[in-house]
This record gives C-alpha cells, structure tokens and sequence, in this order.
C-alpha cells in the first residue's frame, strides 16, 4: 500500500506542478491578481505531496519490502540500518525522486518565505521552477519510477554496493543535490527577472541567499566526496580529474563566479545581464553534472543507470531548460538596461575578472571532461583525457585566481587608487616570494606550478584577513568575516595540495612478518596480518608499526575485505593523522612464496585540503547567516 | 569611462577569456589526451615513446611473472592478433587475472615494452571495459 501512496502523490505532485506552471504565466499574461496569487499554494501542495512521496519510499526501504522492485534490487534484510535508509537514495531511480523533492520543497519555501520581491516575480519563479519540476516528475514516472512492484516479491535483496556502503557516502549525494536545486532555485529567479524585465538590486538580493547556499552545498559535497575517494579507493589520491568529479566542479565553478557577480549586482547595480546568464549557466552545469552522472555512459561506481533511454530524457531536458533560457535570453538581453559605471581598477573590475578567471576554467575543465564522449560519438575514436590536461590548463588559471584573492576584497567600489593597493599587497607578495624561495632551497620542492602554488598559498592566506584590519570587527557585518574565511580556506587547502605534490614518500614493498622497511625518515614494520569480521563483511587485518625517530609506533591496520551481500573485495586503507601529516597503509595481496604486498605513503599536510574546503563552507555559511539576519532586519524596520 | 563603452569593453573581456581558454584548452589537447590502442593499433599505428596511453585487452594466458622484489608485475596484453608486453610495478586491481580484461595506464619506453603507472579491471567479473569489449569485438571480425 505504502508504495502506491507513494505513486498517487507523485502523481498528483506532477498534476500540481503542471498547473504551477500554467496558472501564474496565464495570470502574468492577462494581469489576473487572483491567477498570479494561486502560485503560491501550489508550490506549498506540490512539496507536501512530493515530500509524502519520498516518506513512503524511505519507508519500504526501512522495512525492506522486497515486493518493490527497486529495494530488491538494491537493498538486503542484513544491512545496517544507516545503510537501509540511504539506501533509498543510493540508486538512480531514488536518487531522481530525491532531487524532485528537492526541487519541490525549494519551491514550497520561496512560496512561504519570500516576501522581498514583488507578488509577481514570486509567481514567475515559481512557475519558472514548476517547468523544472514538470520535466523531472515526467522522468520519475515515465523513465524511472521507483515504486514499480515485483510479482511475486523477491525472496531477498541484492544489497548495495560495499563500496558507497559509508557514511560519508550516506550523505554525499544528497549534498550535491541541494546544491544543484539550489542552482535551479537561482535559475527560475533569473528566468523570471528576465522574463518580467525585473533585473535589478532587488532580484538580485532575493537570489543572493539561493545561490550562496547552493555553493555551502556544493562546497561541503565536493570536499566530503574528496575524502572519500581518498581513503575509500586506497589509491592515496584526492581529486583524480573523474568526469563524476568534474560533473560536481563545474557547477561550483559557476556558483562560485554567480555569487561574486550577484555581489555587484546587488549592491552596486552593475552586471546585470552578465549575472543572468550566468545563473543560467550554474543550472546548465547542474543539468550536465547530472546527466553525466545519470545517463549512464561513464562507467564509474556512480553511474547506476545503463538504460540509453534514460541518458536521452535528460539530454531532452538538458536541451530544453537551456535552449528556452538562451532563447530568452537572447530576446530580451537588449532590454536590460546598462549597469551602473566603474574603473578598471575597482572592486567591480576585480570582481570581472575573477568571473572572467572563473568562466576560463570552467571552460577548460568543460572540454576536458565532454571532449572525450564528443570524439567517440563523432568520429568513433577512444581517448580519455586525464590529470596531465586538467593540471596543464586548470592548474595556472587556478593559481592566478587564487593569487588575486588578496588583491579583490581590499579594493574600492567605482574607483581605487593602484598604488595604494600596491602598497596594502607589499607584505603578502613578499612572503609569498620568501614562502617560495624556501620550498625550492631549504626543502627541495621541484616543479614550477608546485613552487608558485606554495607562493599563491602563502601570499593569499596572509592577504586574506586584511578586509578585517583597521575596522571596528564588533560593527563589521558578519558576511565579511565569511568572506575573510572562506578565502583563507582556499589557501590553506592549496597549501595541503602543494605540500602533498611535492613532498609525498611513497614506499611499495613485498614483506614476510617482522620485516623492516623505510618511508622517508620513518621505519615500518610489517607484524603480520589477522582475521577480522563486521556485521556483512570478513577481513584480513595487517599490523604495520611505523616509528619516527624514537617516537612511539604507531599502528597501521589496513585490511582486505570481503562483503557477503552482494559478494565484493575491497581494500581498506588504514590512515593515521598526526599534526604534520597523515600516513596511509594499503594491504595488497599475497604472493606464492607467502609476502605481503604493501604500500605506505607519508603525506604531508594533506588534512589541509580538506580542512580548507570546510573552511570555505563554513565561511559561506557564515556569510549566509549574516545576508539573512540583515535582511531581517531591514525588513523589520 | 562612458556606459556605452564599459558595456563593450566587457564583452571583448569576455571573448578574449572565452577564446583564450578554448585556445589553452584544444592545444592541451592536442598534447595530452590519452588514447586508447589495442595491441593490433599499437601495431599498425605505431605509439611515440613516452606519450601517455591507455592499452586495453586481454591478459595472456600464462603472461603474469612477478620479479623477485614482490610488486613488479611482468605480463602481455594481448587482443588476440598481436600481443604487447607490459611492466606494472605496483598492487594490481583484485580482478586482475589472466584471460580477463585489463586497461593499463602508461606509456611505451624505447624497447617497445608498455611501462604501466596503473591497471584498471573492474571487480565484476562479467564487467568488459567498453573499449575492451570494442577492441576485443573488432579483431573478431577481421578473423
């Protein structure tokens, strides 16, 4: 019963969104106040239904009703609980409805929380997400339904894949998907502006929030997918320039250069078209991450679906959503007024050309991903494009962006003076130059791209707190001191990744117990291996002691493990994090004459990529925190 | 600077990034994409040293030799036409077997021997990497 309740609703939500569609662009058209009013509660119906909907698919994944053909196939009686539940999600079809639901209690939200813009922008929007929703909810039911029964019910389920068995992953995508809904969200506000020729301050303060907690997201999924990749794979890497990968960057790309134009907008009324179209291209790049990952022509542990008919709907809507933007884009481009004027050297222009630094990258890492699937459609030739293109294109831009991050926040609006700028920057550069002389002479850094990425690091992170200086902090508004954090995170992560490039140790060894090895200035020793078990899974366990100096051992136990449902062998890395690094054990297999395989790597600050990203995260929230408090309470006032 | 001016600066700005990282990007690809080859293409093509590519096939049966250090893999890739010698020092991928699908990452040195830095082989073992499976299907027809 459940699984049809759940049907029914995402039935009816469809019906809704139809009309949530229909009846506020009817309105607009003939200027019906009652017509434009109705928006609002149907966007209110529509995400109660699809939330209910998605209740009941949680539901029969609780329980496990192996009558639904979805839980037979991916989840299993003996699962831990955790597991059951993300689950539910952990698939395409689920995955889908999640994004739905998403997408839907967005809308509900802007219907009951949005009281800054006009009754008809609100109704634009809202059926401008209603036309996002419609597309989704005819995907769910006609291409991927996942309450479908099985008759007669499966005697037991096929489990899930041990590999997203994780709480890490537990909560990865749903991460992703805020984000990408939260793109929509700002989506829908720019076709709705464009649409009413509403393009202003106050359309951008309202979509400020939106995009600026998709990028909170999109940041936190990022980092927690980087994490995982990195101790999950037990490759020892962190970004490993996967098309998956890339579908989740390229939308924090574009978020990222839509919420420092969106600056402009909205408090200097400069922009204006540029900013649209990028909102428009921070959802098209959300559309691509998903139907990259969705259509089912990468073959990676994220791929589920390998129905081509699937990979072709989302290609429709990809084409659709975007063609219809662009489209209106087009026709109405011209009659966005011009923005207010500024110098080149201003914060205006510091912020052009971090968008334009923004858009060059996501370009580049845009064809580095496509190229690939564009040569095999169209002249049948196999390639793969790898870490050599992403680090020779996206690397230097990268850098030089990152290099800029002092200069952009400490620089007026409309006009700044550039020696005054030269002068607040001395100290930054200069340690960013010392910073890069002693990578090169005291510790032996090689590569140009590493030593300039230590000089980026170190000038950056010490410019970024100079907003902060000489101002009262207990009258500095809050999303200044986000700010400040946020590009204080991008430094300290670049640093992780400069110090792991550069001064990684990686030992590769076959070993009998009690054997010794070295690792750098560390002294491993391989103790033997033992059996263990967990709840689905057995394991042969390795003890590693690893000492430095006449330090304490400390223990590695990495293992090679053995799921029973469904049966897979995965490798557990073993990782032990001290304060100037992190070492990571790998068990590898056993040899004829009864040696071990292992691979041990010291990594040097490599937490910091990781601590950054959060840092970056939690800056936006922060400054997210502090854009929602003000507008409060202006709009008390 | 007037309105009508900045507008087109702006514009120009635009395209020149837009252009300069297309620019940036196909002519980083031309150096750096990797290719697939099966044997048979490394053969007829014929593969620079040291550029980096992806060789798929088969292992062959009784290929895999271990050296006396433990973790240097000798082998040979094979598509059933012609066959490529491989070394992999590293822990292979648990389904790297013989007579199963494999993908090594790396580049060919002087000698013609394919030096791989990684092997791919998917944990699956009804799961062909497509363009195995392509490779593998194209020799069956010049059979």
């Amino acid at each position: 019963m459940i699984a049809e309740l759940g049907l029914a609703a995402l039935w009816m939500a469809a019906a809704l969104s139809l009309l949530q569609l229909g009846v506020p662009a009817l309105g607009l058209r003939r200027d019906d106040p009652a017509w434009i009013a109705a928006a609002r509660p149907l966007a209110v119906a529509q995400g109660v239904l699809v939330l209910l909907a998605f209740a009941c698919l949680i539901w029969v994944f609780a329980i496990t009703d192996l009558s639904v053909k979805l839980v037979a196939e991916n989840s299993h009686p003996d699962k831990p609980w955790l597991y059951k539940i993300a689950g539910s999600w952990g698939n395409h079809e689920g995955s889908m409805l999640l994004w739905v639901t998403v997408l839907a209690v967005a809308g509900a939200g802007i219907a009951l929380l949005e009281r800054r813009i006009s009754g008809r922008m609100v109704a634009a929007t809202l059926a401008a997400q209603a036309a996002i929703g419609l597309g989704f909810h005819a995907f769910l039911l006609f291409a991927s339904n996942p309450f479908t029964r099985l008759d007669p019910p499966a005697a037991t389920g096929a489990g899930l894949n041990p590999l997203l068995q994780d709480p890490g992953l537990a909560f990865h995508p749903p991460t992703l998907y805020f984000g990408y809904v939260g793109l929509s969200v700002a989506f829908a506000y720019a076709v709705a502006a464009l649409a009413l020729r509403e393009v202003g301050p106050t359309f951008a303060r309202a979509m400020r929030p939106w995009v600026l907690g998709a990028w909170v997201w999109l940041t936190l999924g990022i980092t927690a997918g980087s994490y995982w990749a990195y101790y999950e794979l037990g490759w020892g890497g962190y970004w490993f320039w996967d098309p998956v990968e890339n579908a989740s960057l390229m939308p924090w790309l574009a978020a990222t250069a839509l919420l420092h134009s969106v600056t402009v907008l909205a408090t200097r009324d400069a922009l204006r078209a540029w900013t649209v179209m990028l909102g428009v291209v921070a959802f098209s790049m959300s559309m691509v991450g998903t139907f990259l990952v969705r259509s089912g022509i990468l073959t990676s542990v994220h791929a589920f679906a390998v129905d081509p008919r699937r990979g072709g709907f989302i290609l429709a809507l990809l084409a659709i959503y975007i063609g219809a933007a662009l489209i209106l884009f087009a026709l109405r481009a011209g009659t966005v007024r011009e923005g207010a004027p500024f110098d080149a050297v201003s914060r205006e222009g510091g912020l052009v050309l971090n968008n334009l630094l923004l858009s060059a990258i996501l370009g580049v890492v845009f064809v580095g991903t496509l190229y690939p699937l564009a040569a095999e459609a169209l002249s049948g030739t196999k390639l793969s494009v790898g870490p050599p293109y992403f680090e020779a294109t996206a690397g230097p831009l990268g850098l030089l962006l990152i290099g800029l991050i002092g200069a952009g926040p400490i620089l007026q609006w409309r006009r700044d003076d550039p020696t005054r700028l030269a002068r607040r920057l001395a100290l930054p550069v200069l340690a960013g130059v010392i910073a890069a002389l002693m990578a090169v002479a005291v510790w032996n850094a090689r590569g140009a791209l590493i030593v300039a990425a230590f000089a980026v690091a170190v000038m950056a992170a010490i410019a970024s707190p100079i907003p902060l200086f000489r101002r009262k902090l207990r009258r500095t508004p809050l999303h200044v001191f986000g700010m400040v954090l946020a590009h204080l995170g991008v430094a300290v992560s670049l640093f992780g990744m400069a110090a792991n490039a550069a001064f990684t140790k990686e030992a590769l060894v076959a070993v009998a117990p009690g054997d010794s090895f070295a690792l750098g200035d560390f002294t491993a020793t391989f103790r033997g291996v033992d059996p263990v078990a967990g709840p689905n899974w057995t394991a042969i366990e390795a003890a590693i002691d690893v000492r430095r100096g006449a330090a304490d051992p400390i223990r590695l136990t990495p293992q090679a493990r053995t799921y029973s449902s469904p049966v897979t062998e995965t490798t557990e890395a073993s990782i032990v994090t001290r304060w100037d690094g992190q070492l990571y054990g790998v068990l590898g297999q056993q040899n004829e004459d009864g040696r071990w395989q292992v691979r041990l790597w010291w990594k040097p600050f490599v937490t910091l990529i990781w601590v950054g990203g959060c840092l970056i995260a939690l800056g936006g929230i922060i400054a997210l925190g502090g854009r929602l408090w003000r507008e409060r309470r202006r709009h008390d006032r | 600077m007037k309105a009508k001016h900045q507008r087109l600066t702006l514009v120009i700005l635009a395209l020149v990034a837009l252009g300069g990282a297309a620019a940036l990007a196909l002519s980083a690809l031309g150096d750096r994409a990797t290719y697939f080859y099966a044997p048979t293409d490394v053969v007829t093509k014929g593969v620079e040293p040291g550029r980096a590519v992806r060789l798929g096939g088969m292992v062959a049966d009784g290929s895999i030799k271990r050296d006396a250090d433990g973790v240097t893999y000798h082998f040979v890739v094979t598509d059933n036409l012609n066959s490529t010698p491989v070394v992999f020092k590293g822990v292979p991928p648990d389904l790297f077997t013989e007579n199963s699908g494999v993908i090594a990452e790396g580049r060919f040195d002087a000698k013609g021997q394919f030096i791989a830095d990684n092997l791919l082989a998917k944990h699956d073992e009804r799961y062909m990497p497509p363009e195995v499976a392509g490779a593998m299907h194209k020799t069956d027809t010049v059979e």
